[in-house]
């Protein structure tokens, strides 16, 4: 599989990268590429391998078979202390006894620097990530967000080539997470340090990635920006993970049409026979209802069975007529449902456009 | 396509780091030193219990020459059975055994003039002393009479279980099984029964002076397991000042073993039951008291089974404390033969090492039993403990508080009064005669025993057995803990560390001498030295120790490892800068834990003392053996309180660490 969109060399090349725990494969014949001065996410549920494809990047857990190169070096079997990363926990690992300043300078006092260059770089780094002045508070005294930007600050104190993250945000409240979304792509931005970061929120990834590895179940599903991810999920699990995403049954009714019970659609249906059964992809908020006409492209009937206020907007269920019990769920702006003056029971005439409807193979 | 296969084919091997490489080395290190003082002196006896030595007199063959001529050849064994003096008890015997050649011939007399040739016939039959040494070859040797009297049959040595059965089938060893049985089994439910009340008390009652009774409770742990035997002596003994309570019943024997056992295991059970009460969930009380459920029916369905892992772990760990401990039954076991007192008299008094082997194997069967069963409960516990339950807050309840503080108050008094009781022994000056008091008992030097010098070197091995012991052990539980990769090796030396806890004193102190005292072994220069004593000591008490430094290494984050190689620093300074220092409180623990024993423990090191190292426990065994009871009482308060003030002052260090650290301590 190759995942790599890019030219050139890259400065990460991950190939077919195999990581077994006795009987238990948890990562399957992973290949990625990875640009200098990237910023990538690692997206999936709990448990899908991305904690063990960045330890095996960091050579924290050896992979069982499979090659990684970073800058044009093999490192599949290095370990750790000679490989160039720098790397963030969730737990933050900050050394509880040394102050802020002693974990910050940590990886600097190794390299024979001059005290006054340590203390300079320490201090422009407390500087980099806000924290000017708590030079000589312990950990414990910092706040989890404080605590969140030493520990960056001293994965970015050697200057690596490579920033590794694992998770660093999911021990924050949701507001201080937010903020610190923003925080740190700036600071990647600024800096340009190739960045992996790990997470399971695709708020998070959609929000900071430059490029986003959607993995499940120890393999692969999609690489992509997140723009072309959310637009055009390669996989009905890709589909179902990032974003809300309507699945329902249909037939293949010809080329280019689907058909939904009495409803059929026009839509890309690639190179799908006629009869086969697949499952329908649409987007809540790629069901349009204002101003559909009947005589309109891929318009139809259906009934509202529920509604749900969202605030801005309204998530309609609907059903019946052409749909039969097939459910869709629909976003509606606050304000279209005023002109339309919609209660459940009552029926509309929605349409989705053709290039928003995805198709996937039955049976997931 | 094709290249990715090749590369898929052949799986990815770590190159090690100098970290690796530094850590792999000790572990290697570590590894050799746990093989050789706990696997290859246990292996030492083990194999030394399947030693058996028999006369071979069917390979024994003699000629007489009376000037006329050398005679027909004559045989050892059909001499002997037609004169009577070979009989089957006579062929086994052990390595010391001997057999005078000239009672084979009643007609022998040194100043004849007749000639003997003696001939060992086959080169296995243990050959025979003569004059300079033993022959072992096969060719005949001449002498004359007088010679000829010193001529002396060696047994040759057999691998079986002729031992075993031997120890079956002599009754007054044999019996030591039942009698050990009894006395661990009617201390440990005597203990269980009194620890249990008395956590009880501590956790879930709100009885005044608690802290006061937590700490009365581990009294007993600051003395040897001599101490309580020796005020058993003043209290009930022939001239104790309590004899009558006894009603005619002597302190010698199973009485007394199990009082003096009940008070000095009564703090090991203690510690386990209140940790097991304090960690149960608060609201299954509260389910049961809003069900009206009666206050006895609740002890009875919540507050048992809650316990239960807790009372487990404590029975196991008093029965094996009872049935290996050696002070106790020595000072006041009288005629009463317990299996740790076998061992003794079998290898110190008879010098019958083969057969004290046996023993110390039987008396492996339960610790190792003990042992397997505690393991298993512990991880039960420790499922338990992670579960998310809210502690219970114990509520005032006037009537069982009061008597509750009874309870621990009579408790408290036996054993405040045991301890005193030596106390005031060792301070009297003619016990009962002339009870004033003086300092004449601590006058060691004037006694046999060891004198002060036992005090000082027992200070100095206790020293080096907390520095040493300290180092050795939490070095080892960060390998295990933190080490990368070499599973495992890991592995082995974790099994290997919990090892010595399933090991009774007196066997490993057994182990040693057929280790280290083997004339083959290139580390026998350590036997009789200062040296073989700590190394026995922190061997010992390893496991515990182990356990505790592991614990306090689990608890910290997992990631601090992975953070400074990725910084490039050595594993060595993390260790130094980071690990070291928040540890400190557990390397602390450990370090007291292992002098309070070294101070106090006498089973292990009473095969291995010489007489440049005695130790004062040993001192105590001695003096008391010598029927000096009232220096061997001082001598037992001079442990105690050495142990207390090493108590003290770990209190106070650990305190003045909290208040240093407690600006980067959470909590
Ligand atoms: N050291 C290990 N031994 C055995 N299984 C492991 C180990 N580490 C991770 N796993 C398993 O591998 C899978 C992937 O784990 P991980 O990479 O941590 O997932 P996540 O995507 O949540 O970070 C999980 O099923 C986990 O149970
Ligand atoms: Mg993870």
């Amino acid at each position: 599989m190759a995942t790599g969109t890019q030219t050139g060399n890259p400065y990460l090349r991950i190939a077919n990268v195999i990581k077994k725990f006795g009987d238990f494969t948890a990562l399957d014949d992973v290949s990625i590429e990875i640009d200098e001065g990237e910023f990538v996410c690692f997206l999936g549920p709990s448990g899908c391998g991305k904690t063990t494809l960045l330890r095996a990047i960091a050579g924290l857990e050896l992979q069982t078979y499979g090659r990684i190169e970073q800058a044009g070096r093999d490192i599949s079997a290095l370990p750790p202390s000679a490989r160039d990363f720098g790397i963030v926990f969730q737990s933050y690992a900050l050394f509880p006894n040394l102050s802020v300043f002693r974990n910050i300078a940590y990886g600097l006092e190794n390299r024979k620097l001059q005290k006054a260059e340590i203390d300079s770089r320490v201090h422009d780094l407390l500087e980099l990530v806000g924290l000017t002045g708590q030079d000589d508070k312990y950990p414990a005294q910092l706040s989890g967000g404080q605590q969140q930007r030493v520990a960056l600050a001293r994965a970015l104190a050697t200057s690596p080539g490579l920033l590794l993250l694992d998770e660093p945000l999911s021990a924050l409240d949701a507001r201080v997470r937010v903020h610190l979304r923003h925080e740190i792509k700036d600071l990647q931005n600024r800096l340009g340090v190739t960045t992996i970061m790990v997470t399971h929120d695709q708020e998070e990834a959609l929000t900071m990635a430059d490029r986003i590895v959607v993995m499940n179940h120890g393999v692969i599903e999609q690489v992509g920006t997140p723009v072309a991810i959310y637009r055009n999920p390669a996989t009905a699990f890709v589909a179902d993970f990032i974003g809300k995403m309507n699945f329902v049954d249909g037939t293949i009714a010809g080329a280019g049409r689907v058909r939904l019970g009495d409803v059929e659609l026009a839509c890309d249906t690639d190179d799908l026979q006629s009869g086969v059964t697949v499952q329908v992809a649409v987007r809540p908020e790629d069901i349009v209802a204002r101003n559909v006409a009947a005589s309109q492209d891929n318009a139809f009937v259906a009934t509202v069975a529920d509604l749900e206020f969202l605030g801005s907007s309204l998530r309609v269920e609907l059903t019946g007529k052409g749909l039969g019990d097939r459910r869709l769920i629909a976003d509606l702006s606050v304000n279209l449902m005023r002109e339309l003056a919609l209660e459940p029971g009552h029926d509309v005439m929605v349409c989705i456009p053709a290039e928003r409807i995805r198709l996937y193979a039955a049976g997931r | 396509m094709a290249e990715a296969v090749a590369i898929a084919a052949r799986p990815v091997r770590a190159k090690l780091s100098r970290d690796d490489v530094i850590m792999r080395a000790a572990m290697v290190v570590l590894g050799l030193f746990l093989l050789a003082v706990i696997v290859l002196p246990l292996y030492f006896m083990l194999s030394k219990s399947f030693e058996t030595y028999s006369f071979r007199f069917e390979s024994i063959e003699f000629q007489i020459n009376d000037g006329d001529g050398w005679g027909e050849t004559l045989n050892a064994l059909t001499l002997g059975e037609s004169l009577g003096v070979i009989t089957p008890e006579r062929i086994t015997t052990t390595n010391g055994g001997r057999f005078q050649a000239t009672e084979l011939f009643p007609d022998f007399s040194f100043r004849s003039p007749r000639l003997y040739r003696i001939r060992n016939a086959r080169p296995d039959a243990g050959g025979f002393m003569l004059g300079g040494g033993p022959v072992f070859h096969t060719d005949w040797v001449e002498v004359t009479s007088n010679e000829f009297r010193r001529v002396q049959i060696r047994p040759a040595l057999s691998t079986g279980l002729g031992n075993y059965v031997a120890y079956v089938n002599t009754p007054s060893l044999f019996f030591s099984v039942y009698n050990s049985l009894f006395i661990a089994v009617t201390t440990t439910v005597i203990v269980i029964g009194l620890a249990f009340f008395y956590a009880y008390a501590l956790t879930r009652t709100c009885m005044p002076y608690k802290g006061l009774f937590r700490v009365v409770a581990l009294i007993p742990i600051l003395a040897p397991s001599l101490l309580p035997a020796i005020s058993l002596v003043y209290l009930f003994g022939n001239q104790g000042v309590l004899k009558a309570l006894l009603m005619g019943e002597s302190i010698y024997g199973p009485i007394g073993i199990v009082i003096g056992s009940a008070f000095w295991t009564f703090p090991h059970a203690l510690m386990i039951l209140v940790t097991a009460l304090s960690i149960s969930d608060a609201r299954l009380y509260e389910a049961a008291e809003a069900l009206r459920t009666s206050r006895l029916r609740t002890f009875l369905t919540v507050t048992l089974p809650g316990a239960k892992y807790g009372l487990i772990s404590a029975i196991f760990v008093v029965f094996t404390l009872v049935i290996t401990d050696f002070g106790v039954p020595k000072v006041i076991g009288g005629q009463f033969n317990v299996l740790a007192t076998d061992i003794y008299k079998q290898v110190i008094g008879q010098q019958n090492f083969q057969m004290g082997a046996v023993v110390s194997v039987v008396l492996l069967l339960p610790a190792v039993v003990a042992f397997v069963v505690d393991r298993i409960v512990q991880r039960k516990q420790v499922a338990l403990l992670s579960a998310r339950a809210v502690p219970l807050q114990p509520k005032p309840n006037r009537r069982i508080d009061i008597a509750m503080a009874f309870y621990c108050g009579a408790v408290g008094i036996v054993i405040v009064g045991m301890l005193g009781m030596a106390f005031w022994a060792s301070l009297i000056k003619f016990w009962p005669y002339n009870l004033s008091l003086s300092l004449n008992n601590y006058n060691f030097d004037v006694m046999d025993g060891g004198g002060w010098e036992a005090y000082g070197n027992s200070i100095r091995m206790a020293l080096y057995t907390a520095f040493f012991g300290t180092v050795i052990i939490f070095s080892g539980a960060y390998l295990v803990e933190k080490g990368r990769g070499f599973r495992f090796g890991r592995g082995l030396i974790q099994l290997l560390a919990i090892l010595p806890m399933a090991v009774p004193g007196m066997v490993l102190g057994l182990a040693y001498i057929f280790f280290f005292n083997h004339p083959d072994n290139p580390l026998g220069f350590i036997y009789g030295t200062m040296a073989i004593l700590v190394l026995c000591t922190i061997t010992h008490f390893y496991t515990v120790s182990h356990l505790t430094a592991a614990t306090a290494l689990k608890q910290m984050d997992p990631e601090f490892e992975a953070v400074s190689a990725s910084l490039k620093a050595p594993f060595y300074r993390t260790f130094a800068r980071v690990t070291v220092p928040v540890c400190l409180p557990a390397i602390l623990d450990v370090s007291i834990y292992l002098f309070v024993n070294a101070m106090t423990t006498v089973s292990a090191v009473v095969f291995l003392y010489s007489t440049d190292t005695t130790l004062a426990s040993v001192a105590v065994l001695n003096m008391d053996d010598a029927g000096d009871i009232a220096p061997a009482a001082a001598m037992a308060m001079m442990i105690v309180y050495t142990s207390a003030g090493m108590r003290l002052l770990h209190a106070l260090l650990t305190r003045g660490l909290q208040r240093r650290t407690q600006a980067w301590r959470t909590r």
